[in-house]
């Protein structure tokens, strides 16, 4: 373990802001802290938070922050907005509704920005989750960015998940019957004192009645709140806890437990294989004579990627699973 | 590496994706925050990550958010008159937390008589009324870098 691997598990909130930045701008030795407090993790309870754009996200977060706070828990927020497709800035607006927690030493505030990431996270999200639950936080809040049909990759990460839905877009419940139904443990109706409450409640009722439910499977129920005015936090909580309970009755929690793994190792892999292809074709003097002759037909990318796949990668593991380190200066361990 | 030329360069071998962070806010009690919106959208589309905090901020709460989101640099602005309580806290807090590095910079109806004396205190560099927005993008892009 590393000096700030120390410093992060003896309680040094600077230090683990400085690594979950690291992390999230992907420097090298980053990970090597992260390596050594990874068996420091599983302990949080991970709450997912997510919904459309304008949906009250922060403002629920907030205000479930509170009432974990008044329990004695301490938490860990990740809140994650868009990035700026055309300039790669963004603006990470979560805290504006956080700021009643800014000066509260139990709750860590980290805001991400997506960077490019599909899903609803930002590709660091599961590693700043995995720092802050080796800090200790009893809880750790995800709000994703504001989403629409798709973005559903929080399920994988999260105990529970939330998601809001507001009245008065008929559109936004047609949008929730795919994908973003599928992932609620918990359906949260915020905005509830707004016309057509009642009807968005119903609608997603019969939408979950409709599910083919086993005995003893966890079916979302349906919550009306109004984060504004904390009206119904206290109820979401009990859900929550209701879901908690089922999630780590005997196998459910394993069943998690491995899913999480897979996403956490697929991710990793996902980025490091698509890294290490292209530099190590860069390297070789290959990527560029490949990427001229596609440009001219003369070859398809198709086969190009499954030589690279079915070559480099199989004959690297086949060698006792040295990387190729092809340039010069050789890797020190 | 980085030394290679040409496109090699291009290849996503070790990169350095660091972005530059910054937090905009408004302490004090005053609550005309359209200035500090528009530093926030102009810093946007120069390519900076701006963690917006809003409105009616302390001093302790500002330095709070800056160590947890670990930021290059502060940007305040101050239109209630409180700039000369204002800037030298957040600079006593940042010392504290040996946040030093951190470069701390504002704007608002600042006297000018006051602007060397904070200057000395610390802020780093005050925009008054009627700077054209690129010259706090320029400002930004030249002063504050990602920190190592």
């Amino acid at each position: 373990m590393d000096a700030a691997g120390k410093e992060i598990l003896a309680g040094n909130d600077r230090a683990a802001a400085r690594l979950m930045r690291d992390l999230d701008d992907e420097i090298p030795a980053a990970i090597r802290t992260l390596k050594a407090l990874y068996r420091h993790t599983g302990r949080a309870y991970i709450l997912g938070v997510t919904g459309s754009p304008g949906a009250g996200k922060s403002t629920l977060v907030n205000r479930i922050t509170t009432h974990l706070r008044k329990r004695g828990k301490s938490v860990g927020i990740v809140a994650i907005d868009p990035t700026s497709p055309f300039s790669g800035g963004a603006i990470l607006g979560d805290r504006i509704r956080m700021q009643q927690h800014a000066l509260d030493e139990g709750v860590f505030i980290k805001s991400l920005a997506t960077r490019g990431h599909l899903g609803g996270l930002s590709r660091s999200t599961i590693d700043i989750v995995n720092v802050m639950d080796a800090m200790g936080k009893d809880v750790i809040l995800i709000e994703t960015v504001g989403v629409g049909q798709d973005e559903v990759e929080i399920v994988k990460v999260a105990h529970t998940n939330l998601v809001l839905v507001v009245p008065g877009l008929g559109d936004d419940i047609q949008a929730i019957k795919a994908g973003i139904l599928e992932i609620a443990d918990i359906f949260v109706v915020n905005k509830s004192d707004r016309d057509g409450a009642d009807k968005a409640k119903r609608e997603i009722e019969t939408m979950v009645s409709m599910g083919d439910f086993k005995e003893g499977e966890w079916k979302p129920p349906v919550l009306s709140a109004v984060a504004a005015t904390d009206k119904g936090t206290v109820e979401l909580l009990e859900a929550v806890d209701r879901h908690q309970e089922y999630i780590y009755r005997e196998g459910n929690l394993s069943r998690y437990r491995r899913e999480k793994a897979r996403v956490e190792l697929v991710e990793i892999l996902k980025t490091r294989l698509i890294e290490k292809a292209v530099s190590d074709l860069d390297a070789c003097g290959l990527l560029e004579p490949l990427l001229a002759d596609m440009a001219k037909k003369r070859k398809d990318p198709y086969t190009i990627s499954e030589k690279v796949v079915d070559h480099s990668f199989a004959f690297h593991l086949l060698n006792g699973g040295k990387p190729g380190s092809v340039k010069g200066k050789g890797k020190r361990r | 590496m980085a030394t290679a030329k040409g496109n090699r360069a291009a290849a996503p071998t070790k990169k350095a994706a660091r972005k530059v962070r910054i937090l905009v806010g408004k302490p004090g009690l005053d609550g005309h925050d359209r200035g500090a919106k528009i530093i926030a959208r102009a810093l946007r589309d120069a390519g900076v990550e701006v963690i917006y905090t809003g409105l009616h901020q302390t001093p302790e709460m500002i330095v709070s958010a800056a160590a947890q989101e670990d930021v290059d640099g502060i940007g305040l602005s101050i239109l209630s008159g409180a700039h000369n309580y204002l800037f030298p806290r957040i600079i006593q807090l940042l010392r504290e937390k040996k946040m030093g590095d951190v470069v701390l910079f504002g704007g608002g109806i600042i006297p000018d008589d006051d602007i060397p004396k904070l200057k000395k205190k610390g802020v780093d560099r005050m925009f008054t009324p009627g700077t054209p927005i690129q010259e706090i993008v320029d400002y930004v892009n030249e002063r504050i870098r990602p920190r190592k």
